[in-house]
């Protein structure tokens, strides 16, 4: 087993997206910051400062103090605070936690969604396919921020009172569902290459059933560009819920992701408070770009044509 | 001599290419006219807007032949003519569009509607062409050939079943520890082995053979044909063995199919068919090999080409390029029958006797 | 021969990796006479298909000519900058292609592909290019070629593709055509058709030719001389039929002994166990003596050079003793 281990190890560690890897600068310096992004915002109760959801902590004598650099600013609270005396930096640290976890479920929500049907439509064909595709076209003349501002409508009017603490999942749910489509149609391209081929012949020739080729033969052989998507499709999935939380349907603000911070400090931008609205806004600038950084690089190096 | 062979004489040839009257107890698999057509129309968006009508491809058109238990029938003929066809119907690909294909007694229709008995499937199996798309490249070379094995619980425990792998891979000339490997780390000849031992793990009696080295090299295919040889003495297997080039269906086969065009044009006992070939379509084709042994002898290429099958010429499809057509072949569509001295034959010059029977090669 | 037209010596070509250099055709040197036909015979991976890229000019990064020396005309042409290189391309050196359908433009009709390769190398009016293409393609056997002319690479077959490709690099009468695999992608029957093709526009010509193939058969109805290729290396190079009725070289046998023949009942193949090793891992001494039925110490140390052996060269110890007479 240990044997099967150290094998499995060394041929990741010689493989060629290994050796990519190691011969990108781009990529490592990504993966670098993205590794940090994810370490502040799993391990955001330990690091930060302060904890910005207990209200115990909260001292509105403290609110809208700027960053510790500036004449009046509190060591304390390296990049100031917010109107309700909220340390910036924390609630940087346990918003992109949100906003990660939101980019995260939507995408995997998307993936299980769209690879299954785009398998489904590639290898069945026929009306099947059919049926799926044109419900993906239909989809696409959609703008994905509207689907997403109508499942979070309908989900209101619902479930009225719920709402709050189900703003997390109606927002995985309503960003997850607007992307399925590129998954689907790339799987589905992929999937109708691959079925013609040989080895998935073989397998309906020992009468493998048809699902268990899916899984076992086609899926693997389709994932590759579906991992590229993926990872550019976090970025998007974050930007979609920030622009959502920004818009107020998102998380509520006693929990704030990035974009519910951004919408905060948005109404004392005019006001000179620019910190309650900036530092949030960096970060999210800098954790999406260095997810698709890493998404160009993942492209680039599973692309046999490019190598 | 092949197990199969048979005195010389006029009176065997319509016996065993027949119909089901010649049925006897050594043939295991027997196609009876069997045809394949595929749609091929522009869809129907398309065909409605821009008025243009369905257009079918018949791929495979009334092909009949017998494959008795043990030998091996060859079947050439260049791209395009069906042959690979003929191999998906037979293990159940393709559905049949007419006619009927029997192995055994039982009809093999139920493999292309994935409600065959385990038994049949595990009977009839088949190697592709391509060593490179035929296993999958994600996999370890142990689970390909654990595949058929799992499927159908041929044997039960992973000790077991590691057993019965390593035992299949040296059977094929490869080590037990290969299986370790995946298919990249293979070369042609050596993936196509892997792929022979997954096609023997569910201890098949009949396998087709789609062109299994035309992807190889020439040392690599002696490497595999050997092999496959080896293989039908020890395990007693049945060969289709299809393939575009007739040096390897003279060294493997005991009969031979020519196709043209989704049709049988000949069928007979390799001797015959490669010392006097009668029909000129298999002539064309044994006159156009480069003569290795530089004879010298002036050779005069056939000229034209492969008509587009979508419109075949009518009557016989090989007219247009036939020294020998008249105004019967243009209009008529031959049978194929069986013909004087040996084999069967489709083509009315022969049946009317306006060719003469002259000796291809020594 | 003493004024070959085509002179390759010593040829070295290389591919830099990541995981080192390799070396994939390695000290490979020939001649080719005016009109004559030499045959490249080997396996995949044996460097045939590099050494005609590498004489074109047209090796594809980061594959790169190491060493040696390539004479057109007693004029070297390995180390010629790219715009030089180009000229001599089509003017003086022809090339064919196993795909036809990657050697033509699918946008362009074939005429107008035609009239611009005359044009580029012969000093001609439009008309007199159109005149010109029409006549080629007739040469080429392309019946009703007036109409045909207009017409674009899909509207033809695999075989009329391979005739327009040919049309194409014979153009503007070159003295040397690289063939690669011509006729590989094609039916038999059209196959035989491409090499009477190929004979009769040489014969006419006095074109030389350099045949890349992996068919025997080929070699043996086009060629006068062969060069037997493995592993980066020329293995036996002689007359054709020398070669081909009693080849020297051990690989040379097994090679001929494996191919299926029409003629006699064999219940086995002649069989050369093992493959062609690949390019990172090429056994010291003689590269076949891991395969070799006949292998001695000397093989395993020092890598053997063409020696005679019989009416062709051979590279293989075997033939020492006739190399000491004609080294003294």
């Amino acid at each position: 087993m240990a044997g099967r281990l150290a094998d499995a190890l060394r041929d990741s560690w010689d493989s060629d997206l290994a050796w990519s890897f190691r011969h990108s600068p781009y990529a490592m310096v990504a993966a670098i910051v993205f590794a940090a992004c994810v370490g502040t915002a799993v391990l955001a109760p330990w690091v930060a400062p302060h904890n910005p959801f207990d209200l115990a902590q909260l001292d509105l004598s403290n609110s809208l103090k700027p960053p510790m650099w500036i004449a009046g600013g509190d060591p304390s609270y390296p990049l100031g605070t917010d109107d309700q005396g909220r340390d910036i930096l924390s609630t940087i640290f346990f918003g992109a936690r949100i906003s990660l976890e939101v980019g995260i479920a939507a995408v995997l929500f998307s993936m299980g969604l769209g690879v299954a049907l785009g398998l489904l439509a590639g290898y069945v064909g026929g009306k099947t396919d059919a049926f799926i595709m044109r419900v993906a076209d239909v989809q696409l003349s959609f703008p994905a921020i509207l689907i997403a501002l109508l499942i979070d409508g309908v989900a209101r009017a619902v479930f009225p009172g719920a709402h709050d603490s189900m703003a997390f999942w109606v927002l995985v749910l309503s960003i997850g569902v607007s992307g399925w489509v590129q998954y689907a149609r790339t799987v589905r391209g992929s999937t109708m290459v691959e079925k013609n081929k040989e080895y998935v012949q073989a397998a309906r020739l020992f009468g493998i059933h048809p699902l268990a080729i899916m899984a076992r033969h086609v899926l693997p052989n389709v994932l590759g560009p579906v991992l590229v998507i993926a990872t550019i499709h976090i970025a998007t999935a974050i930007i979609t819920e920030a622009t959502l939380s920004f818009l107020g349907v998102g998380v509520p603000a006693t929990e704030p992701s990035l974009g519910t911070l951004i919408r905060i400090g948005n109404d004392f931008m005019f006001s000179g408070e620019w910190w309650v609205t900036l530092f949030p806004g960096l970060a999210l600038v800098i954790m999406v770009l260095a997810i698709n950084l890493l998404g160009d690089w993942l492209r680039d190096a599973l692309n046999p044509r490019l190598r | 001599m092949s197990p199969t062979g048979r005195p010389e004489g006029e009176h065997r040839s319509a016996q065993h290419e027949g119909g089901p009257a010649s049925a006897g107890a050594d043939v295991l698999l027997r196609v009876a006219h069997a045809g394949k057509t595929f749609d091929v129309s522009p869809p129907w968006l398309a065909r409605t807007l821009g008025g243009q009508p369905r257009r079918l491809l018949h791929a495979v058109d009334d092909v009949s032949f017998d494959i008795r238990r043990g030998e091996t029938l060859g079947l050439v003929g260049e791209s395009g003519c069906g042959k690979s066809t003929v191999a998906r119907l037979i293990v159940g690909l393709y559905r049949l569009s007419s006619g009927s294909i029997f192995y055994a007694g039982e009809s093999v229709a139920a493999l292309a509607s994935g409600n065959a008995p385990r038994s049949l499937r595990r009977r009839l199996q088949m190697i592709f062409q391509d060593p490179y798309a035929s296993l999958n490249p994600r996999w370890r070379v142990a689970d390909i050939v654990a595949e058929p094995i799992r499927a159908h619980r041929l044997v039960v425990g992973g000790k077991a079943i590691r057993a019965r792998v390593d035992a299949l891979l040296s059977h094929v000339g490869l080590a037990a520890a290969d299986g370790r490997k995946y298919p990249h780390q293979f070369s042609g000849g050596q993936r196509q082995r892997i792929s022979i031992a997954r096609a023997l793990a569910s201890e098949p009696e009949f396998l087709v053979c789609d062109e299994p080295t035309s992807a190889l090299d020439v040392s690599v295919q002696a490497q595999v044909l050997n092999l496959m040889r080896d293989l039908q003495r020890e395990l007693g297997l049945t060969y289709l063995f299809i393939s575009h080039n007739l040096a390897v269906v003279h060294h493997v086969a005991d009969r031979v199919g020519v196709m043209y065009l989704g049709r049988i044009v000949e069928l007979a006992d390799k001797k015959p068919l490669f010392a006097t070939p009668r029909h000129p379509y298999t002539r064309m084709l044994l006159d156009a090999i480069p003569d290795l042994a530089m004879t010298g002898k002036a050779r005069t290429p056939v000229a034209g080409e492969v008509p587009n099958p979508l419109t075949p010429p009518p009557g016989c499809t090989f007219h247009p390029r036939c020294p020998h057509a008249n105004d019967r072949c243009r209009s008529e569509v031959p049978k194929l029958a069986p013909a004087p001295l040996a084999g069967m034959v489709a083509c009315h010059a022969v049946e009317e006797r306006r060719i003469p029977i002259v000796a291809e090669r020594a | 021969m003493s004024n070959p037209l085509l002179e390759v010596r010593d040829l070295r070509v290389e591919f830099p990796t990541r995981r080192g250099t390799l070396t994939a055709v390695d000290g490979v040197s020939f001649a080719i006479a005016p009109g004559e036909v030499l045959g490249v015979v080997g396996e995949s991976g044996a460097g045939k298909s590099l050494t005609g890229a590498a004489i074109i000019g047209l090796l594809e990064p980061p594959g790169r000519i190491a060493a040696g020396e390539i004479r057109l005309d007693g004029m070297r042409i390995d180390n010629l900058p790219h715009e030089a290189m180009r000229r001599i391309r089509g003017r003086r050196i022809g090339a064919i292609f196993q795909d036809p359908l990657t050697s033509l433009d699918p946008l362009y009709s074939i005429g107008r592909q035609l009239v611009e390769t005359i044009r580029t190398h012969l000093d001609m009016g439009d008309a007199a290019a159109r005149r010109r293409a029409i006549e080629l393609l007739g040469e080429v056997g392309i019946p009703a070629a007036g109409q045909r002319i207009d017409q674009y690479p899909h509207q033809f077959s695999g075989g009329m593709r391979q005739r327009v490709v040919i049309a194409l690099a014979i153009a503007a009468q070159p003295q040397l055509i690289i063939a690669d695999e011509p006729t590989t992608a094609l039916d038999v029957s059209i196959q035989a058709q491409i090499i009477a093709l190929l004979k009769r526009l040489c014969r006419d010509h006095g074109t030389a030719v350099m045949l890349v193939t992996h068919d025997m058969g080929v070699i043996a109805e086009t060629a006068d001389r062969v060069a037997v290729m493995y592993a980066g290396r020329i293995a036996e190079i002689g007359p054709v039929a020398g070669v081909i009725r009693a080849p020297r070289h051990p690989y040379t046998i097994g090679l001929m002994g494996s191919i299926p023949s029409l003629v006699g009942e064999r219940e086995h193949l002649l069989q050369i166990d093992g493959t062609m090793p690949r390019l990172n891992a090429i056994p010291t001494g003689c590269a076949f003596h891991p395969r070799c039925e006949r292998v001695f110490d000397r093989c395993q140390r020092e890598r053997p050079d063409l020696l005679d052996a019989g009416a062709s060269r051979a590279a293989c110890w075997l033939y020492a003793s006739g190399s000491r007479k004609e080294g003294a």
